[in-house]
C-alpha cells in the first residue's frame, strides 16, 4: 500500500513533466511567439509614432499582445491533459488537485516570461524604446501582471476545458475578469516609460489582486477539476 | 464453535442512477461484490458497464445511490488503494513508457525507478524502450496502461475493455497476470467484449443491460461466450425462413 505523496512534491514533478511535454512539443511556445511577433510587426507598420509617443502607447501595446499570446498558452496547457484523458488518471490519483493547479501556472508563468524575455527587445527596437523610470519596477510589473495573467487564466482554462468552444469560451470568461489587473498593468508600465507619475499604486494594486486571485483559484480548483 | 466476522465487501452500490441529460445509463443498480474475486462485467454497447465503472472508480457521480468502496464512502481516502485501466490509455504520448510510470507513480508517493520497471516487465514490455507512447502500437499502448494501473500495488483493480487491440499472446498474458493478481488477493473487475478470453478465470460474471444488473453467474456460462454469433444465427435462421415464405408462390 502506498501514502498519499506532499503537494510540494507532486507540484515539482507536474512541474517538470509540463516542461518536458513542452519541450519536446513546442505547442505552446511556438503559437505564443509566433501570435506575438504577428502583432508587434503589425502594431509597428500600423502607427510611426515618435519615442515620446512610442512611450505612452507602449505599455498598452506589449500588454495586450502579451495578454493574447497568454490565451494560447493556456488552451494548450489543459488540451495536453485531454489527449488520452490524462486528466482522470490525476483525478483518480492521491495527488492534491492544487499541486496539478500551482504546477500548470507555474508552468504557464515559465513560458510567458520566456515570452516576454523575447519580445521585449523586440518592442525597444521597433518602438525606439527607453525607459524613464527605474527598471527594477519594470521587473517588478512584469513578474506581478504575468502572474496575474497566468493564474487567473490557467484556473479559466480549466473550467472551460469540457466546453465544446473552449478557444472562445476562456477569452469571454478572462478578459472581464483581468480588466483590473490589464488597467494596472498598462497604466504602471506606461507610468515607469514616460516617468510621468508614480507607478507604486499600480503595483500594490496587482500585488492585492495577485494575493487575492490566487487564493480563489487554490479554493475553487478542485471542484473544478473534478466537474463532469 | 469460532465466531466468523462478515467480510466486508471491496465494493458496494445501492440503488446506483446515473444520467446523461435525460438518457439513464444506470438503472437502480445495487450489488455487493466479495473481495478477492475476479468479476467479469458483460453486456451489449450501451448496457452501463463502463459507466458503472467509472461511478465506482468515482470519475463520475451516480445521479442517485451511494457507492462504498473497500469500506469507505469517500472514493478519494482510498485512492491508494485502487487502480483504474480506462477506454482511453490515461498515458502522455509525448513520454516513453518509463517516464510515464514514473509520473504516475509519484502520484502515489512512489519513487521508485525499479518498480515502475517491474511493472512494465509484468506486462511482458521492455522497460529500457526509449520511443514515445504515441509511437506504441495500440495493444502495447494498452499494456503499458495497465502497468500504470497496477504500479503502486493495487488491492482493487477496475479494467475497462483492457484487451482490445491485444493480440491473442499478449491478450492471454494479461489474463494469467490478473489471474495470478487475483490469486494474491485483489479484488478485480474486468468489463470486456472478450468474454472467452476471461472464461478459465472468472469467479463471476455481472451482465447489464440497458443500466440494470439482470444475472450475477459464477464464471462464464458457455451460452454468455459468444452472445453475438448466437443471435446472428437466430438472425440468420429468421432471414432463411422468411426468405423460403416470399419466395413461394
Amino acid at each position: 500500500m502506498t501514502s498519499a505523496p506532499g503537494i510540494w512534491a507532486i507540484t515539482r514533478r507536474s512541474l517538470v513533466k509540463d516542461l518536458r511535454l513542452e519541450w519536446r512539443s513546442k505547442d505552446a511556445i511556438n503559437s505564443m511567439l509566433f501570435f506575438a511577433l504577428l502583432v508587434v510587426v503589425i502594431f509597428s507598420f500600423g502607427f510611426d509614432p515618435t519615442a515620446e509617443e512610442s512611450r505612452k502607447i507602449a505599455g498598452g501595446l506589449l500588454w495586450v499582445a502579451i495578454l493574447f499570446a497568454t490565451v494560447v498558452a493556456l488552451n494548450q496547457t489543459w488540451t495536453r491533459e485531454l489527449r488520452n484523458q490524462v486528466l482522470d488518471a490525476y483525478r483518480l490519483s492521491p495527488a492534491p488537485p492544487q499541486a496539478l493547479f500551482i504546477s500548470k501556472t507555474v508552468g504557464n508563468f515559465i513560458f510567458v516570461s520566456v515570452l516576454e524575455v523575447l519580445m521585449v527587445p523586440l518592442f525597444v527596437v521597433f518602438y525606439n524604446l527607453r525607459s524613464v523610470g527605474p527598471l527594477w519596477q519594470l521587473l517588478a510589473v512584469a513578474l506581478l501582471s504575468t502572474w496575474a495573467l497566468v493564474v487567473n487564466g490557467t484556473f479559466f482554462a480549466a473550467l472551460s476545458i469540457r466546453t465544446r468552444s473552449r478557444e472562445i469560451m476562456l477569452p469571454l470568461i478572462l478578459f472581464p475578469i483581468s480588466i483590473p489587473a490589464l488597467l494596472a498593468m498598462v497604466d504602471a508600465t506606461t507610468s515607469i516609460l514616460t516617468g510621468d507619475n508614480s507607478p507604486i499604486f499600480w503595483i500594490r494594486l496587482l500585488a492585492v489582486y495577485d494575493l487575492v486571485f490566487t487564493t480563489v483559484c487554490l479554493l475553487l480548483f478542485e471542484p473544478v477539476l473534478n466537474a463532469e | 464453535m469460532t465466531d466468523t466476522i462478515p467480510q466486508q465487501p471491496a465494493v458496494s452500490v445501492r440503488d446506483v442512477v446515473r444520467h446523461f441529460g435525460r438518457f439513464a445509463a444506470l438503472r437502480g443498480i445495487t450489488a455487493d461484490f466479495a473481495p478477492g474475486k475476479l468479476y467479469v462485467l458483460l453486456g451489449e454497447n450501451g448496457a452501463g458497464k463502463s459507466t458503472l465503472l467509472r461511478v465506482v472508480a468515482g470519475l463520475l457521480a451516480p445521479s442517485r445511490g451511494a457507492v462504498r468502496v473497500l469500506g469507505s464512502d469517500d472514493i478519494r481516502a482510498v485512492a491508494t488503494r485502487f487502480g483504474y485501466m480506462g477506454h482511453a490509455p490515461l498515458l502522455y504520448d509525448e513520454m516513453s513508457a518509463i517516464e510515464n510510470l514514473k509520473y504516475f507513480s509519484a502520484l502515489y508517493g512512489i519513487n521508485d525507478r525499479t518498480r515502475c520497471e517491474d511493472a512494465i516487465r509484468t506486462v511482458g514490455l521492455d522497460p529500457a524502450l526509449e520511443r514515445r507512447v504515441g509511437q506504441y502500437s495500440q495493444g502495447m499502448r494498452q499494456r503499458i496502461s495497465l502497468a500504470r494501473a497496477i504500479v503502486h500495488g493495487p488491492e482493487l483493480l477496475f479494467l475497462d475493455e483492457p484487451f482490445s487491440n491485444v493480440d491473442v499472446r499478449s491478450a492471454k498474458q494479461m489474463t494469467s497476470l490478473l489471474a495470478k493478481m487475483r490469486d494474491a488477493g485483489t479484488t478485480i473487475f474486468v468489463v470486456t467484449h472478450q468474454a472467452a478470453l476471461m472464461e478459465p478465470v472468472a469467479d463471476e460474471c455481472v451482465v447489464l443491460d440497458a443500466g440494470r444488473l439482470v444475472a450475477r453467474e459464477p464464471g462464464i456460462p458457455s451460452r454468455l461466450l459468444t452472445p453475438y454469433l448466437a443471435e446472428e444465427r437466430a438472425a440468420l435462421r429468421g432471414k432463411v425462413f422468411h426468405g423460403s415464405m416470399e419466395a413461394e408462390p
